[in-house]
This record gives structure tokens, C-alpha cells and sequence, in this order.
């Protein structure tokens, strides 16, 4: 590694002359073709299904924006939509809650742990390792009303009040699938901060301290503002994890988000109106909100990075 | 990921720490007990629902029942079986299987030789793939699903598990060049003109000397696109209709609906499906955790 640092910066000008164009062309080319025939081919003509009317797989007439408004202005759409959007929302709130208080303890906590340091690293990512449908199904046995584990904790430390059927009540039902996401992601931000905060010099600290900087300062004033380029990348991956939700949902909600639309997202609504929903123009309508969770996400995403750079060079 | 590599870079060599004063060794205080409470709580919050499941799959619905958070009495393997036969997940577990080490190869080979050429020229038209590529990794991709299944119907590749071979290989291209693009540029010019000097082509060059030197890169690119793939539910849903070719994650979904009071079988299955992550990060632990957290460890 140390090697390497000192070789290319010398030697970066110089690199590109090794392949002429037509032989690096030919090196590209396959990755080339899956990438374009997988993924660019298949998003450009998504984006252009949302703009004419459909009768099941027959193409009919341009609609312009008529698909659009219909997400808007019709029954099931326009109050479902709001509704799943709501529930992003607060999947993403949720984990960003947890992971920048428990998770930013944990990872700071972890950070001057000396012993036992890589087996608690091991214990808090492997929720996120496992598979989300795994997790979603896992949790809604433990949160079972017959005899999940859960409610038979309650119960034996006199707490039976609470013990009740949390996916089975549409008030407790999104919080579990908020809990459930955070508690299963919840493992990368602590390796992702852990890392960043091994990346602090400990000279600054130090000198803090030595300045007579109480410890709550030094992270307050020394030791976040040189984390906010992990939070920032931590943020950005949540928000789209976050609004791409579908397989936690799935499993503890099913595909009509039980009970009575409480667990509902918008990818769950997608696949619902894509293949479920047998009305005919299932492909114009499904490829309108496509359409608008991908700019949606594409958009905040860069907002984001946008915003945090900001943050960053105003602390600078 | 960009983040990462700059704090690996950044972070002190083993040789530079040495060299800085040892710390004191701090004395217990209530804090420190506070602190370590904390870390193992949340240990125990994070790893005993995975606990309880495969302690759980070792019993037996009845015992459940009777007292949900028992320990199996005997090692009772039946579900396991019932699982793995009766349930098919034997089917399930051999296409997850296919599917997930022909698209990492895929993907991985293609990626290889793509990131080569994006470190080996200087062409504009090299650095605007570069960029396309790498947006795949921001976009949400998943969203163009109906052009996708349209056309792979038009292939005949509907319910075939080629489809996803090839859908999953395409998905890991962002990933994979843009960790091993970083790695090759690392690798001096000089490797290069030696190997022409010696009278080696092009494809020679890459073969012989450079994809030796990539292969920490290269473990790094398998593991982390093992475990997406293995875990992926949307596409095997939409794009697999037959159910012998039903990969773990669609056959999880299936499976919860037919044994839905059979509480040990489900344990089971679930235990099933997760045993290779297990497995994987237990072997490849440096790849995924040293990966992440170059700099964290002292």
C-alpha cells in the first residue's frame, strides 16, 4: 500500500498510453453490452412507457402526461400514494434516528475498545449481512401473537399490557417495519463511522484535550465535523435504501401492505400496480410512479451529496 | 465507498504507530462500565433473534408453543429435512446457488477487463463509459423491471435462470469496475512496458501480469457481490414464474405460506437460507469487514 502511494502520483501522467483506443474498446466491449442491453436499454424505455396509454401489453396512443395526472387525481392512487410516501418517509427518519445515536455510540464506543473489538464488529453486522426477506420473516414470527418470543418476554416481566399484535394492529405495524429496517442496517453505518473515526489523527484530539477541551467538546467540536463526510455518505445510501424499501415491507406486510394499507411503500404499490392490479393500463400508470421514484431518488440523492459538501467546507 | 479508500490511505501505517508514545492504560470508572454494558446489550439485541432462530429450528413446534424462548433439549434435525426435502428447498438452495456464482463470475470478468482498459487509456470516450457505468450504482435500476421482463420474454427466457445470470451479472458491473479500475491504476506503467519488451500482447499483459497483482481487489469484488445477489428477492419474483426455478429468497415466500403454523420447519428454512452468508463472512471476514474498516482496527 505505502509503496503504491508513493509510486503513483509520479507515475499517474503517464498512465494511459498502454492500450491504443481500438484495443481498450475491445476490452470494454462486453461489459459494455450487458450494461446496455441489462440496464440502460431497459431504463430509457421505461421512462418512455409512462407516456402512452396501454390496453395489457398493446402499446396505444401517446398520453403525454395523462398517466401522471391519473396517479393524482383517482382512486386507488391518490390517497395511496401519499400514504406509502408517508411510510418512506419515515423509514428513512427512522434509520437515520438510530443509526447516528446508537449507531454513532456503538462506533465510538467500538472505536476505543481495545479487546473483544472484532467480535463486537461481527455481532453488529450480521443482521446486515443476512437476507432483508429473511429478517422481515424472522421478526413477524418472533412478533407473533400466538407464541412469539416477544410477547412472551412481556408477559413474564409483568408487562402484559404491552404485549399485544404488533403487525396485526395498522398503528404499531409500520413501527415495527421502521424498527426491523433499522435494526438490520444498523450494522454498516457503525463499520462505516468506526472507519472514519479511525481515520482521525489522534495528534488533534490530543491537543484538544491538552487545550483543556472537556470530552463532549473534543467529539462536539474536533471529532464530528471530521465525520461528516461518513455521515454524509451513510445519508445518502440510507435515503435510497430507504425509498427502494420492498423486501422487509413484503414479508411482514405482504403485497397489499396489511393491515388495511399500513406497511404500504411505494415499490410495494409499483409491484402492485405492475402485476397485481389487473386494471388494463397497468403498464402506463405503474410506469408513471417508476418514473417519479426514480427522479425522486436520483434528485434527493444529489441533494444530499450536494448538501454535505456544503456542510463540509463551511466547517473547513 | 469513495470515502473508504481515501481513509485507507490516510490511515497510519503499523510502523508510525508504533513510533507514537503508548497511552496510559485508563483506570475502570463507572463510565467505562456504562460504556462496555452498552456495547454488550446491543450485542445481544443485534445477534439473538439469529440465535433464536436456529435454536428454535432445532425444536419442535410443540415445544415451542410450551415455552418460546427454550433451548432445544436435543439436537433434532427432522426440520431440517422436512425443509430441505418436502419444502424443496433443496431446489431452491442449488438455483440460488447457479445463479449466484454465474453472475459474480460474469460480472466479475467483464468488470476485470473493462477496469483494465479504463486504467490502461487516456481516450475521452474511456473516461464517459467510466461515468455511466458508475452511475449504476446511485440509480435505482430496479424501477425499469416491466422493459426487462418484456424482454426477456421476447428471449423465451422467462422462468429460465440464465435470465437472472445475466440481469444480476449487468448489476454488478458499477460495483465491481469501480473497485477494480482503482486497483489497477495503482499498478506502475513500467509492468507494462516490460511485459511488451518480452514481447507480450495486449490480452498476454493483462493475463499474465496484471490480473495476478489484482487479486485481493478481485475477492474483495466476489464476496461483496455474493451477498446482494444471494439475498435479492425483486427480480427472481417478477422475472421467475416457474417454481422449480424459484431461487431461496421466492421460495421463502411460498414456503411461508404453506407451513404457516409449522413453526420448526420454518425455523429451518430460514436457517437454511442464511448459512452460506454465515459461512462466507466467517471465511471471508477480512474481505468484508478489513474492507470497510481499514484504519478502525489498532
Amino acid at each position: 500500500m505505502k509503496t503504491m502511494s508513493v509510486i503513483t502520483p509520479r507515475r499517474r501522467r503517464n498512465i494511459g498510453i498502454a492500450l491504443t483506443k481500438k484495443t481498450g474498446l475491445v476490452f470494454v466491449l462486453p461489459a459494455l453490452v450487458l450494461f446496455a442491453v441489462f440496464i440502460f436499454y431497459p431504463l430509457m424505455t421505461a421512462l418512455s412507457y409512462s407516456f402512452y396509454n396501454w390496453t395489457g401489453i398493446v402499446r396505444g396512443e401517446f398520453a403525454s402526461f395523462g398517466n401522471y395526472v391519473t396517479l393524482f387525481t383517482q382512486l386507488p392512487y391518490k390517497t395511496q400514494i401519499p400514504n406509502a410516501f408517508v411510510h418512506n418517509v419515515m423509514l428513512f427518519a427512522g434509520a437515520m434516528l438510530f443509526q447516528n445515536t446508537i449507531g454513532l455510540g456503538l462506533a465510538t464506543l467500538l472505536h476505543r475498545l481495545k479487546r473483544f473489538k472484532r467480535f463486537f464488529q461481527t455481532m453488529f453486522t450480521l443482521p446486515y449481512l443476512v437476507s432483508p426477506l429473511v429478517v422481515g420473516y424472522l421478526w413477524s414470527l418472533m412478533l407473533s401473537p400466538l407464541f412469539g418470543p416477544v410477547n412472551f418476554v412481556l408477559k413474564s416481566v409483568g408487562l402484559d399490557a404491552l404485549a399485544q399484535p404488533w403487525l396485526g394492529n395498522p398503528s404499531t405495524a409500520i413501527w415495527v417495519v421502521v424498527f426491523v429496517t433499522a435494526w438490520q442496517w444498523v450494522g454498516f453505518p457503525v463499520l462505516l463511522y468506526g472507519a472514519a473515526l479511525g481515520g482521525i489523527p489522534e495528534e488533534i484530539n490530543e491537543a484538544a484535550s491538552l487545550d483543556g477541551a472537556s470530552p463532549w467538546q473534543r467529539f462536539r467540536d474536533v471529532t464530528f465535523p471530521m465525520l461528516i463526510p461518513a455521515i454524509g455518505t451513510v445519508s445518502v445510501l440510507t435515503f435510497i435504501g430507504a425509498m427502494e424499501a420492498f423486501p422487509i415491507p413484503y414479508a411482514l406486510g405482504g403485497s397489499m401492505g396489511s393491515p388495511a394499507g399500513a406497511t404500504d411503500v411505494l415499490s410495494l404499490l409499483f409491484y402492485r400496480t405492475a402485476f397485481e392490479s389487473g386494471s388494463s393500463n397497468a403498464i402506463g400508470t405503474s410506469s408513471a410512479i417508476a418514473t417519479l421514484l426514480f427522479l425522486f431518488i436520483f434528485g434527493v440523492s444529489i441533494f444530499i451529496t450536494w448538501f454535505m459538501r456544503r456542510a463540509e467546507r463551511r466547517l473547513y | 465507498m469513495s470515502t473508504l479508500t481515501r481513509k485507507q490511505a490516510a490511515a497510519p501505517s503499523a510502523a508510525e504507530r508504533r513510533l507514537s508514545p503508548p497511552r496510559k492504560k485508563p483506570r475502570p470508572t463507572m463510565g467505562g462500565f456504562a460504556a462496555s454494558g452498552f456495547l454488550w446489550i446491543y450485542a445481544a439485541i443485534s445477534i439473538s433473534p439469529l440465535l433464536l432462530m436456529v435454536s428454535n429450528s432445532l425444536r419442535t413446534t410443540q415445544e415451542m408453543a410450551s415455552d418460546p424462548l427454550g433451548l432445544p433439549s436435543a439436537l433434532n434435525f427432522a426440520s431440517y429435512q422436512k425443509a430441505w426435502v418436502t419444502a424443496s428447498f433443496e431446489t431452491y438452495f442449488i438455483n440460488s446457488i447457479v445463479v449466484t456464482v454465474g453472475s459474480v463470475l460474469l460480472s466479475t470478468v467483464v468488470s476485470l477487463l473493462a477496469a483494465y482498459a479504463f486504467s490502461r487509456t487516456k481516450s475521452k470516450i474511456f473516461g464517459v463509459l467510466e461515468a455511466v457505468f458508475l452511475s449504476g450504482l446511485m440509480l435505482p435500476v430496479y424501477l425499469a423491471i416491466l422493459p426487462l421482463f418484456f424482454l426477456l420474454d421476447g428471449l423465451g427466457m422467462i422462468s429460465n435462470l440464465w435470465s437472472l445470470v445475466l440481469v444480476y451479472g449487468a448489476l454488478g458491473i458499477p460495483f465491481s469496475t469501480f473497485v477494480l479500475t482503482s486497483f489497477f491504476r495503482q499498478l506502475p506503467l513500467e509492468l507494462d512496458e516490460a511485459a511488451r519488451l518480452d514481447g507480450a500482447g495486449a490480452f498476454a499483459t493483462f493475463w499474465r501480469v496484471h490480473l495476478p497483482l489484482v487479486k485481493p481487489a478481485i475477492a474483495t469484488v466476489v464476496v461483496f457481490r455474493f451477498v446482494p445477489v444471494w439475498n435479492d428477492f425483486f427480480y427472481p419474483l417478477i422475472l421467475i414464474r416457474d417454481q422449480s426455478a424459484y431461487t431461496l429468497p421466492v421460495g421463502i415466500t411460498r414456503f411461508f405460506g404453506e407451513y404457516q403454523t409449522d413453526w420448526a420447519t420454518l425455523f429451518a428454512g430460514l436457517t437454511l437460507a442464511t448459512i452460506p452468508l454465515v459461512l462466507i463472512f466467517l471465511v471471508a471476514t477480512k474481505q468484508i469487514v478489513s474492507g470497510l474498516t481499514a484504519g478502525m482496527s489498532k
